[in-house]
């Protein structure tokens, strides 16, 4: 199957930092791919050029068939890719469901209609997809009155309303509750296993990682030392060496233990 | 035209820069610490001026030797550094944290109370000052003469970036400011003293700007419109350098004042147009100026200050706002003269208000030069009826929301572009230039007199019919931006506010919708500005000046910015008692600059938001068993 996202030979320079060297992988469709690495490795620069708000030096993006290497951010988007930030943006002077209907409007090319009240417009599917993220009973709450982990939720499903190919996902449980971590992540991939939406995600938490990803990249100076399994790069001696160290190996080898518990 | 001659050019043009930049440089160092805009460096400039033709004479009478002149000069630069000091611990302490919206308007309302002060002391004459004794002769230079101390101020401007590059590089203060320049919240958890670093910066910016205004005094005759002109001087120099940039404000000086002494010689109406295309071209291509840096952007989702949650009228309301209206349609038939041309004028300014708050309120887009739409359309129809056109009213205001518009799509275009405080000093920049071009452009707009004769048709001729005129188009189209509010197209504007990111990563073009808002509000001023003529039967370029501007903020502001309606509750409120009360007192502006103050110290949300923020207050207290206190706040 041809996969839903190649990344070939990425390169970026700032200045006499090489922040991305021949970075090439793929991502196939419902599949939960982390980038993982230690600050300053290269992960957000790779992840903004797939996303659009960096342009690469060189190298290729192809999602789906389609060359969207250097394109903008909007027009990225209009291809079939939705993101969520490392501090949830969301319109917080809307409501729940206004926040997801907003989505639908701009996907729905009406941003510039002046004809019918916003609040009108696709309130049924916006109420759907606020459903998919266990949102529904919240929907008419003011967003800035939820709590931290809900709002994350809430930025998800505006993520997932312009019915997206790939998620990307920077930092997805960042400031959150350890609890409310494996909630997100576990909702996460069921949502991309059901919808077939491939899902890149940079992670500092192991929990998360190890326990939620399907393949794990590992970034070091702009490289990527490792690429594998959760437990192939587990057990990489590099991979130990130079990120995770003695406690990341046993963060991870819990995860993976509690992971297996799981399925 | 020889080569002396353009080597005088260029040392006039070297002068005028000098002169500049020592004020500029005052203003950008506060904006890089304190990260406000000071409107009243203008007034420090100008109370520099006035204070050294009151200081120098004086000295000068025991011994007319060039250090007395100096020394004058260096105390009233002082005595203007004290000022400032007073200004930072009495007003700016309490807005460091409030959005700039309201702390440009804080420091304008100090420019207001200023402007009555000196009135008050010094009085409306302009005074003269005395020439600098040893340098009131000419040098010659190619064989033509150069005035002294023009050549003098020319080395002014570089000792005084050097004596500041010293500072900032050799002393603590100047470490700390550098510092806070870069990382303001860095160096407070650094546990820096903020507030000495805050005072010091306050009294050195205060020093330049007073340096500036007492080094004019040969120059220039200190006079009570000193602190608007170079303010607006002042911020395009700051805007173009890069805000917080003293090096940056060097070069911005230089260029602009030598782009002026050789534009005037190949397009001796329009070289204000070049400066401004300088300022719009410089910004494109790097919005934060030459040598500025972006702002680092705190991440937080912070509330936006504008309008939060939509609703639409309650049964109440709807009542409330039906009964009003008609109430209001029926002051030409109930009410006298007077009344009726309040009536008119509230309707006029309210138009304009409500155009304002669907930039500043919905779209978070804090626009400081409103007037400049309202004043294109009022000058559109004026001169549209009065010119050689001769057009009818019918005609004029059709074309008043068509220039107002136009305008507004022409520097809308560039400033969508920029954001927070470099968007608002763009607004306002824009909005002086278009006042420059109408004040100067005499032979046609008569300058400063503007036109008179700016009747309506002869069926509209009455006070009374014209009201209704008024009615009919301000009032439709209040009801058209209301409605704009809810729809997609204002979801979208609200949606790009709260947060650009994410706006943009839902497919989002922030920057076409907010020049889409901005042409709108602009047609929309237009309008109220093409009515507003007729209502006057004249035009002229208070219509376009900054105070109209601030007129309108203070609008949107005493009715509060959170809400749709507010800003008619405000016009109506601010209008009525600006009409009432300016005639009765000569000290208007000082009570107008107390007031601002005030709002931004006391009601920031106004008069309607503090009413709802009451009635909140009350439904906690007793909530009644239909209304739990919860629902209340929804619906209130």
């Amino acid at each position: 199957m041809q996969p839903l996202l190649t990344v070939t030979g990425l390169e970026k320079r700032f200045g006499g930092v090489t922040a991305g060297k021949d970075v090439t992988f793929s991502l196939a469709a419902g599949e939960m791919l982390a980038i993982i690495g230690p600050n300053g490795a290269g992960k957000s620069t790779t992840f903004n050029m797939v996303g659009g708000q960096l342009k690469p030096d060189a190298g290729s993006i192809v999602l789906a068939g389609q060359d969207i290497t250097g394109k903008p951010p909007r027009e990225i988007w209009r291809l079939g890719v939705g993101r969520t930030f490392q501090i949830a943006q969301t319109f917080i002077s809307m409501s729940v469901v206004e926040n997801v209907q907003m989505a639908l409007i701009s996907h729905h090319g009406q941003t510039r209609s002046v004809k019918e009240a916003a609040t009108r417009l696709h309130r049924e599917a916006a109420l759907g997809f606020l459903g998919r993220v266990g949102m529904a009973d919240m929907a008419e709450r003011p967003v800035n009155e939820l709590a931290y982990g809900d709002v994350k939720r809430v930025e998800l499903a505006i993520a997932l309303a312009s019915e997206p190919k790939l998620l990307l996902m920077d930092e997805p449980t960042a400031g959150m509750a350890p609890k409310e971590r494996t909630a997100l992540m576990q909702l996460t991939s069921d949502i991309a296993r059901a919808h077939g939406i491939g899902v890149l995600f940079t992670e500092h938490d192991m929990d998360s990682v190890f326990g939620h990803a399907d393949r794990i990249l590992v970034l070091v100076r702009g490289e990527i030392i490792a690429t594998g399994t959760p437990d192939e790069v587990r057990s990489n001696q590099r991979v130990k060496q130079v990120y995770l160290g003695e406690a990341g190996s046993q963060a991870a080898l819990k995860a993976r233990r509690q992971a297996a518990e799981v399925h | 035209m020889d080569f002396s001659f353009f080597v005088i050019q260029a040392l006039s043009g070297l002068a005028s820069a000098s002169a500049l930049f020592v004020i500029a440089s005052g203003l950008t160092i506060v904006f890089g610490v304190t990260r406000i805009v000071n409107f009243a460096h203008g007034s420090f400039y100008m109370l520099g001026a006035y204070m050294a033709v009151t200081i120098v004479p004086w000295l000068l009478e025991f011994d007319r030797s060039p250090t007395l002149f100096f020394v004058g000069v260096l105390a009233s630069a002082m005595v203007v550094g004290v000022l400032g000091v007073i200004m930072e611990v009495v007003l700016l302490r309490r807005i460091y944290r409030v959005p700039e919206l309201f702390q440009l308007l804080a420091t304008f309302g100090v420019v207001l109370i200023v402007q009555d002060v000196v009135l008050k002391i010094w009085g409306p004459v302009d005074i003269t000052g005395p020439r600098a004794p040893g340098m009131r002769h000419g040098v010659e230079i190619l064989g033509q003469r150069f005035p002294a101390y023009e050549l003098f101020l020319i080395f002014v401007g570089p000792a005084v970036l050097g004596a500041l590059l010293l500072i900032m590089h050799k002393t603590r203060f100047g470490v700390l400011i550098r510092a806070a320049t870069q990382d303001r919240e860095m160096v407070g958890a650094l546990g820096v003293n903020q507030a000495m670093l805050f005072t010091g910066t306050l009294f050195l910016g205060a020093f330049l700007a007073g340096l500036g205004g007492a080094l004019q005094i040969p120059r220039l005759p200190a006079n009570t419109g000193m602190d608007l002109s170079i303010i607006t001087e002042a911020f395009v120099v700051t805007v173009i350098g890069g805000m917080g940039s003293v090096p940056g404000a060097f070069i911005a000086a230089l260029i602009i004042k030598m782009l002026e002494a050789f534009g005037i010689l190949i397009f001796p109406k329009i070289t204000l147009v070049l400066v401004f295309l300088l300022m719009a071209v410089v910004l494109v291509v790097k919005p934060w100026g030459l040598m500025g840096k972006p702002e680092v952007a705190s991440g937080r989702a912070v509330l936006p200050e504008g309008i939060l949650n939509l609703k639409g009228f309650s049964r109440n309301e709807t009542v409330v706002w039906v009964v009003l209206t008609l109430a209001l349609l029926l002051v030409p038939i109930l009410g006298d003269t007077y009344k009726v041309k309040v009536g008119i004028e509230i309707m006029v300014f309210a138009l304009a208000a409500f155009s304002l708050n669907l930039l500043i309120g919905n779209g978070g887009i804090v626009s400081f030069g409103h007037a400049a739409y309202f004043g294109v359309g009022a000058y559109a129809a004026g001169l549209l009826v009065t010119g050689p056109l001769k057009a009818p009213m019918e005609l004029a205001l059709v074309a008043a929301p068509l220039a107002g518009g136009l305008a507004a799509a022409l520097f809308g275009y560039f400033i969508v572009r920029l954001h927070g405080i470099y968007l608002a000093m763009l607004t306002l920049a824009f909005a002086q230039i278009t006042y420059a071009i109408f004040f100067q452009w005499v032979e046609v707009t008569g300058g400063d007199n503007g036109v008179v004769g700016v009747w309506p048709s002869r069926w509209a001729a009455t006070r009374e019919v014209y009201f209704y005129v008024v009615a009919v188009l301000a009032l439709t189209s209040i009801v058209a931006l209301r409605h704009l509010f809810y729809t997609p197209f204002g979801y979208t504007l609200r949606a790009a506010r709260d947060s650009a990111n994410r706006a943009d990563a839902i497919g989002i073009d922030v920057k076409t919708h907010r020049w889409l808002a901005f042409i709108v509000a602009g047609a929309a001023a237009g309008l109220a500005g093409g009515l507003y003529s007729f209502s006057k039967g004249s035009i002229d370029p208070t219509m376009i000046s900054i105070a109209m501007s601030i007129d309108f903020l203070m609008m949107i502001l005493t009715g509060g910015i959170q809400t749709v309606m507010g800003p008619l509750v405000g016009t109506a409120v601010f209008h009525s008692v600006k009409d009432f009360f300016m005639p009765l007192t000569d000290f208007w502006r000082f009570f107008l600059g107390v007031s601002i103050i005030a709002i931004v110290l006391i009601f920031p949300k106004g008069v309607v938001g503090a009413l709802e923020g009451l009635r909140e207050r009350m439904g906690r207290r007793a909530p009644s068993p239909t209304t739990p206190p919860a629902v209340a706040r929804e619906t209130a």
